[in-house]
């Protein structure tokens, strides 16, 4: 089994994730400019500023040529798993509902969560309970998850902020949504900067290990 | 221009109309920050689409397009 993380200009958590996916499978860096994902059976899409975030967060990112191969590979069942900015990325593209807007408190948050599994069907849950707590860091300034009205189902919620721990005024304590078919997910909070106890906690590396149980 | 969508809570307008009154502004009300894109364009109709497509994202914006002659006057 495979991950290819994807690096864009202004991609900086590319390099964790990287080294969170070895830790369960093989994992390779994707270059924006390609197009081939031939190689890997999920692909992670990491955190940072993609293109400078210029115009909106993730709007430019979605149009690059391997997010066009990404579009694809999850149209076609792939597992695809956006972190941050690349959650922001995966909404412009259209592959997960609703839209990320500035935190309500207009500041840049950084700090430890507890987020709730509410779906652990998901293949990026499957190592999960339900109602497992798991303690990851945020790092973000635009990460108000919002969806219209009536468009997210309740399955589609994988994960929430503990009660009173959401750090950015996101719609019901969203913090993890996937698709309507399960195998795209975005989230806000970063797994890749808690896989190991050194840094506080390695709640994060079971979003990992759940990707790697998908058989190749 | 492109503004917040209605309803759509905008932290960075509600900012706005607390500093006003702190100067002395009374009596404003509904401020809501946006954008505002300025573009020279051989064909004005695909504008809207390009509102869709980029420019604006619909599920958190409204857009308007106004059109200018060469000279910058509406």
């Amino acid at each position: 089994m495979k991950f290819g993380v994807v690096r864009f200009p202004g991609s900086c958590d590319e390099v964790d994730a990287l080294m969170a996916c070895r830790r369960f499978a093989d994992a390779d860096l994707l270059w924006h400019g390609d197009r081939d994902l031939s190689e890997v059976d999920a692909v992670v899409v990491p955190g940072g500023f993609s293109y400078g975030d210029y115009l909106r967060v993730g709007a430019i990112a979605r149009f690059s040529p391997l997010m066009e191969s990404v579009i694809e590979f999850a149209r076609d069942g792939g597992p695809v798993l956006g972190i941050c900015n690349g959650f922001q990325v995966l909404c412009e593209a259209g592959l997960l509902p609703g839209a990320l807007l500035p935190n309500d408190s207009l500041r840049f948050v950084c700090r430890q969560v507890d987020v709730v599994v509410e779906n652990p069907g998901t293949p990026f849950t499957r190592a999960c309970e339900e109602d497992d707590v798991l303690s990851i860091p945020v790092k973000h300034t635009t990460g108000r998850y919002y969806a219209p009205p009536g468009t997210l189902p309740e399955e589609q919620i994988v994960l929430r902020y503990a009660p009173g721990q959401n750090p950015n005024g996101s719609m019901d304590d969203v913090a993890g949504v996937c698709n309507e078919q399960g195998n795209v997910m975005g989230l806000m909070p970063h797994p890749e900067h808690a896989v190991d106890p050194l840094t506080g906690s390695a709640d994060g590396g079971r979003l990992f290990e759940s990707l790697a149980m998908v058989p190749a | 221009m492109i503004r917040p969508k209605e309803g759509i809570l905008d932290p960075q307008g509600q900012a706005v109309e607390r500093a006003l009154p702190a100067l002395g502004f009374e009596g404003v009300q509904n401020v809501h920050v946006g954008r505002l894109i300025e573009l020279d364009v051989d064909d004005a109709s695909q504008v809207p689409q390009m509102c869709e497509r980029l420019l604006a994202n619909p599920l958190i914006e409204d857009y308007e397009v106004v059109e200018l002659n060469g000279n910058g006057a509406a």
